[in-house]
């Protein structure tokens, strides 16, 4: 966990239910966000001189809520927005007391935090922009951090977010979820931009800088609240159960030196059983409603190896088999590539030699293609050729502690 | 919220006098037919093709003219439709039924909303 005071921790988890629920109201994300963060910045004062409020989310979203009402009272437009946006009622309402948003947790909040997630994940924005834009505004990290978590200049990440935020504006992007014709390909969207986030995180090593883990604690979050408002989605279901299956091995991928350990070499007796257990019952119960997609699919793949009691005794067969139905779902040469490993580990390295044979052009400059191949060539009894093969990987450029296990591989066959 | 819609495509694309172009000006008169029973359409028009084009600067007070068009591209505009929707989403759909994003492709761009700049 990032080192954060008491009071940053809870702007991290308030910041974006506070902003989500404001946007609605003021229509207006610049206005939202701003008045969100003078929100934070009071919160530091007052709650620094007079101790915690009881509920810090209500106060902060009180506080906003009065700071936007302030800015669109002072911009000229206001009465064409009160217009558009029936303010009046928000504003002026008889009597309306402030501490009503302290009633804080309810379904209309968790409404508001999904037509955002749809609005930050809109086809019309790059993908970049569609994944800073869902962290900074769902995530309540700050630029900064995600600018780190991404491994991009804070300059950079903040241009992307801000040029974001400026087409939703003057493109008029719409902030609600999509109607039931356009759900499927808006919510693959969504789906594909959580598992990015999730990936960004999951790729660090335990060495790397705490941010990236925190952005796995983000997508498993966004995942929930997805299957939770969209219950009857199972591909939400899958991704979800594809995160867990993922992070409940996360402890044991990599080494006291930050080194990464192979699937095979992993202790299976400090994964989470307990997790494992619960995703692989919500996953069949998904599987069982009969609309099979690349999530549901890449989740039994993970779901076989979860459950498996050691390496040796893997249902190959079966992954082989989910890989071929995958590639189907959702072609594409990584795809093709981890399916050649299936069915080498299933059939024979000859039966993944040859299923990797036509991916050479595609995967030439693709490390994990070269040391697949090497693997199964020194399997198969051509140390020369694997040797071939893992330098190529290197040359195609793998991270430093996939490097010095390659180095050592190769050492390896030398002898 | 008003769009413009630009077509731009190759002219080696555009709808040609045969059997498929007769077909692709059908589709673009029942397309233009039904956004106006729509009423979001305000205003549309086809471009005579690049090549009689003229670029017009004036610097130092001196008009200078260009034959041809502001910048030499393989697609190049051919046409508009201007239509009032009231987002981008709406606009979108739009977009993709306009005949010109199947034989080029259609920038989406928002008309410039004067009201809401702050004086």
């Amino acid at each position: 966990m990032i080192e954060r005071s008491p009071i940053e921790q809870i702007f991290r988890d308030e910041y974006g239910k506070v902003v989500s629920s404001l946007i609605r109201q003021v229509g207006d994300f610049e206005i939202a966000e701003d008045s969100v963060q003078e929100a934070c910045e009071a919160a530091l004062k007052q709650w620094a001189d007079s101790g915690l409020p009881p509920n810090p989310g209500g106060w902060l979203m009180t506080t906003a809520k009065r700071k936007a009402i302030d800015k669109l009272r002072r911009s000229a437009n206001y009465r064409r927005k009160q217009r558009d946006f029936g303010y009046r009622e928000q504003i002026d309402r008889p009597g309306g007391d402030p501490m009503d948003d302290l009633s804080f947790d309810g379904s209309q909040l968790r409404d508001d935090q999904l037509r955002l997630m749809f609005t930050c994940c809109h086809p019309a924005l790059g993908v970049d922009a569609q994944v800073a834009l869902t962290v900074k505004t769902l995530g309540g990290l700050t630029t900064a951090e995600i600018a780190r978590g991404f491994l991009v200049p804070e300059k950079t990440m903040a241009q992307r977010i801000v040029r974001a935020k400026r087409k939703i504006k003057s493109a008029t992007i719409p902030y609600r979820v999509p109607t039931d014709d356009e759900l499927p390909d808006r919510l693959a969207s969504v789906l594909g931009v959580v598992y990015l986030i999730f990936n960004e995180g999951y790729a660090a090593s335990s060495g790397a800088d705490h941010v990236r883990g925190e952005l796995c604690d983000d997508a498993i979050r966004l995942g929930a609240l997805l299957e939770q408002l969209m219950p009857d989605e199972p591909e939400v279901v899958g991704l979800n159960a594809l995160m867990g299956f993922h992070h409940a091995r996360k402890a044991t991928r990599v080494d006291h030196d930050g080194q990464p350990v192979l699937l095979e070499d992993q202790d299976r007796s400090r994964w989470d059983a307990a997790t494992i257990a619960d995703m692989d019952a919500r996953l069949i119960a998904a599987l069982r409603r009969g609309q099979v997609g690349s999530y549901q699919v890449q989740a039994a793949i993970a779901a076989v190896h979860a459950t498996s009691a050691s390496f040796s005794a893997t249902d190959w067969p079966q992954i082989a088999g989910l890989y071929d139905r995958l590639a189907g779902l959702t072609p594409s040469p990584v795809v093709d590539l981890n399916r050649a490993a299936a069915h080498a580990m299933a059939f024979g390295e000859a039966a993944g030699l040859e299923a990797l044979v036509t991916l050479a052009d595609s995967l030439a400059s693709y490390a994990p293609y070269h040391s697949t191949v090497g693997e199964l060539l020194a399997r198969s009894g051509d140390p020369a050729g694997a040797i071939r093969a893992f330098e190529r990987a290197i040359v195609a450029g793998t991270s430093e502690g996939e490097t010095s296990r390659l180095r050592a591989r190769i050492d390896q066959l030398k002898d | 919220m008003q769009y413009l819609l630009l077509i731009y495509s190759e002219p080696a694309n555009d709808p040609q006098p045969d059997e498929t172009g007769a077909a692709i000006m059908t589709a673009y008169r029942e397309f233009t037919d039904a956004i106006t029973e729509e009423g979001i359409l305000v205003a549309a028009e086809a471009l005579e093709g690049v090549e009689s084009a003229t670029t017009v600067r004036v610097r130092n007070d001196e008009t200078l003219m260009i034959d041809g068009p502001f910048a030499e591209t393989k697609e190049v505009l051919g046409g508009f439709y201007l239509i009032d929707v009231p987002d981008l989403d709406a606009a979108l759909k739009v977009a993709a039924r306009l005949p010109g994003s199947w034989h080029g492709s259609v920038e989406v761009r928002p008309v410039f909303d004067w009201t809401k700049v702050e004086l």
